[in-house]
């Protein structure tokens, strides 16, 4: 650093400045420590790697999910729902019609309903935003248990799709090229959002309903209107990381299989600070927490209780949100409803 | 007594039968609709409504030991209720009312075990205050970390959720275990069990002795008016000169005091040891009940029988009309539904507002 600071002040405010700089030390660090991984272990850490890209794909449509709805103002703490019951739906409809298209497609259209649910409950029936996600939570578990039958499995799984020659490169191709489906829609997704959300005019009007409503209404922007287009849209999304779960990811049903991972998401979307490419790294650093989870248990590290090694995504999910909630700043008008006299 | 006063007494005694029905009304209906919708999907599943329903009234509350089934499933949710209608008080979402109750009985459990040679009198409060403690510590970290970096309550104490269940299970499976191959602590002393008289179960005798204390606290103290209108405003709060960030701390630790208690109350009084799993679902019954007892202390004591006797006759249900007993738990969501979303049930009823302190729970992440 070349300012060398005297007083406490003054270092703190260095420090701020430097948040930057820091983060992309720290990036840099954790690409030498991952090549590094990858020369002494190459099995192991393409395995790993692999592994992360394919447990951050839930959590970070779930993210996409809540920054789309927070941005225009509406609070979802029921991705957690919709996720389950998207899962639920998708799979049910893959067991009865042994169709993975049809039962991806019932996943988001679930994730949609209980979008346009929430969006009915928060801003027609003016309920608290929380208290609307927690219905939809505790809505999915039971109807998911009510309706669950157990010792179903899918009929097939979504199977990756090797992409050519792209497969072939070391280290990337196992890592980026060769998977299923919805794990590619997921990474387009990621990137088609954060370019609608800041470079068109339906990103700039979702944001504008999200911090001014009443300067977006002056302008002509309907704004619940707007609320209730992304609050169903963006259920998709959650619908879609229920679809992946059954899926693509497991192949079978079970009672509250999304784990925590909706919650998990608006850490993550907290930590991304609202943005789709900040999610996506943020959810990265969780699915490396839980890939590693599984390979502690391979490598019989033992030493370590495995209940110490699951709280783990848990612990950081805490971590982070404690060390950066301050310092990321949520939409204006979030929670608040909107009243066009 | 002249005729106009006898006109005004009677003018009187109408108007506070119409508060009371006012305030009465959102909650019953919103039961009735409830009830109503799981009527319906019975049917659609190919169930008889009535049969399943009046086999679960008959699980409730058809026999002494029903009552008391009734009461025994009620305890601990007298307890989450409190808990989370105690912090939605104070304007916090404590959802981590399973996590706190896992603590405290396993806490419970453990000082139920390992203590040897303490009359009755003193190991038993001992186990409870200690698992009610461990409660109190664990909520008391979300607080913490509400009041120092700003994390909102509602995903850390989800998250200390799924961290209490991983460290129980340790326990459990690891120092605390007891011999044999089930994880599951051993059972706990005798002397520190806690007693039902007839089929009155001693644990919801406490559970509305805490009731009434946490009403009194509330309504009755400094301090509650301190959390209270930390509720309301947490910005006037802090001009009045209430140190917000204590009272948040406080306020969790409280909460979290409760729940540990329900858990304390449930391994000492019901199941006598400490197993992994028991109880999934109690943290999120107490939303529901907290929000039907419009977030009073004492109106969580009706509305826990309610949800206990659902519990208590679902197996009955089951085994007598065939149906699934998770109608309960859709039952159970469609009522927060309908006392959340008031505004429904008011227009059917053509009903008032009732100008109540409303819970505002959605002011964003910032804390």
């Amino acid at each position: 650093m070349a300012t060398t600071t005297t007083t406490g002040a003054t270092a703190k405010q260095g420090l701020k400045l430097d948040a930057g700089l820091v983060g992309r030390v720290a990036i840099i660090l954790v690409a030498i420590a991952a090549l590094a991984y990858y020369f002494i272990q190459p099995q192991q850490a393409t395995a790993v790697y692999a592994s992360t890209l394919r447990q951050s794909t839930p959590i970070v449509l779930g993210a996409l999910c809540g920054l789309i709805g927070e941005r225009t103002g509406i609070i979802n703490i029921g991705i957690e729902g919709q996720m389950l019951l998207g899962a639920f739906i998708a799979f049910m409809v893959n067991v009865y019609t042994g169709n993975l298209i049809l039962a991806a497609l019932a996943g988001v259209l679930t994730g949609a309903l209980l979008g346009l649910f929430l969006a009915w409950m928060s801003i027609t029936l003016k309920m608290d935003q929380i208290i609307g996600g927690t219905v939809i939570n505790i809505l999915a578990l039971g109807l998911t248990s009510f309706f669950y039958v157990a010792g179903l499995t899918t009929k097939g799984k979504i199977q990756p799709i090797p992409l050519g020659p792209l497969a072939d490169i070391p280290l990337l191709g196992p890592i980026f090229f060769n998977n299923a489906p919805i794990t590619y829609l997921t990474i387009i997704l990621v990137f088609f959002f954060q370019f609608a959300l800041f470079r068109t005019v339906w990103g700039l009007r979702s944001r504008a309903v999200g911090e001014h409503p009443s300067a977006a209404d002056t302008v002509g922007i309907r704004v619940n209107v707007m609320r209730y287009m992304n609050t169903t849209l963006a259920g998709c999304l959650s619908g879609l990381a229920g679809a992946y779960l059954t899926l693509e990811a497991v192949g079978s049903f079970e009672r509250g299989m999304t784990n925590g991972r909706g919650f998990v998401a608006l850490a993550v979307m907290i930590f991304g600070k609202w943005t789709p490419l900040g999610s996506w790294g943020a959810a990265l650093l969780f699915g490396f927490a839980t890939a590693l989870q599984t390979q502690f248990q391979f490598l019989g590290l033992d030493f370590i209780p495995h209940q110490f090694v699951g709280m783990f995504p848990y612990v950081l999910t805490i971590v982070v949100l404690a060390g950066f909630v301050g310092r990321s700043r949520p939409p204006a008008a979030e929670g608040k409803v909107y009243d066009p006299e | 007594m002249t005729t106009e006063e006898k006109s005004d007494s009677s003018g009187r005694a109408i108007q506070i039968l119409q508060r009371i029905w006012r305030s009465l009304s959102v909650p019953l209906f919103s039961v009735f609709l409830a009830a109503l919708i799981g009527a319906i999907i019975l049917w659609l599943s190919g169930a008889n409504p009535l049969g399943a329903y009046w086999a679960l009234l008959q699980g409730a509350l058809g026999s002494p030991e029903a009552v008391g089934r009734t009461l025994e499933k009620a305890t601990p949710l007298v307890f989450s209720g409190l808990a989370v209608a105690f912090a939605f008080k104070a304007g916090l979402f404590n959802i981590g009312g399973q996590g706190q109750l896992l603590i405290g009985g396993i806490v419970a459990a453990y000082l139920g075990f390992a203590i040897d040679g303490l009359p009755f009198i003193i190991h038993m409060p001992l186990a409870l205050l200690g698992g009610s403690l461990a409660g109190a510590l664990w909520a008391a970290i979300a607080g913490a970390l509400k009041t120092y970096t700003g994390a909102h309550e509602v995903i850390t104490t989800i998250m200390l959720n799924y961290i209490a269940i991983n460290l129980t299970d340790f326990l459990a499976n690891g120092p605390w275990k007891d011999t044999g191959i089930i994880a599951r602590t051993p059972k706990v002393l005798d002397t520190a069990v806690i007693p039902s008289w007839g089929f009155i179960p001693l644990g919801f005798l406490i559970a509305v002795l805490m009731a009434v204390l946490t009403y009194y606290l509330l309504f009755k103290t400094t301090w509650g008016y301190a959390i209270r209108t930390t509720g309301l405003n947490a910005e006037a709060a802090k001009y009045a000169g209430i140190k917000v960030g204590r009272v948040i701390i406080l306020t969790m630790a409280f909460s979290g005091f409760l729940a540990g208690m329900g858990g304390s109350v449930e391994t000492l009084g019901v199941i006598g040891r400490y197993q992994p799993g028991f109880n999934v679902g109690l943290g999120f019954d107490g939303i529901t009940i907290a929000l039907l007892a419009k977030t009073n202390p004492l109106g969580v004591i009706p509305a826990a029988l309610l949800l206990g006797a659902m519990d208590a006759g679902g197996s009955q249900m089951q085994f007598d009309a065939g149906v699934r007993f998770q109608i309960i738990d859709v039952i159970k969501a469609l009522i927060l539904f309908f006392v959340s979303a008031d505004v429904i049930v008011r227009k059917i009823l053509g009903a008032r507002a009732v100008d109540e302190e409303k819970v505002t729970l959605s002011t964003g992440w910032g804390g």
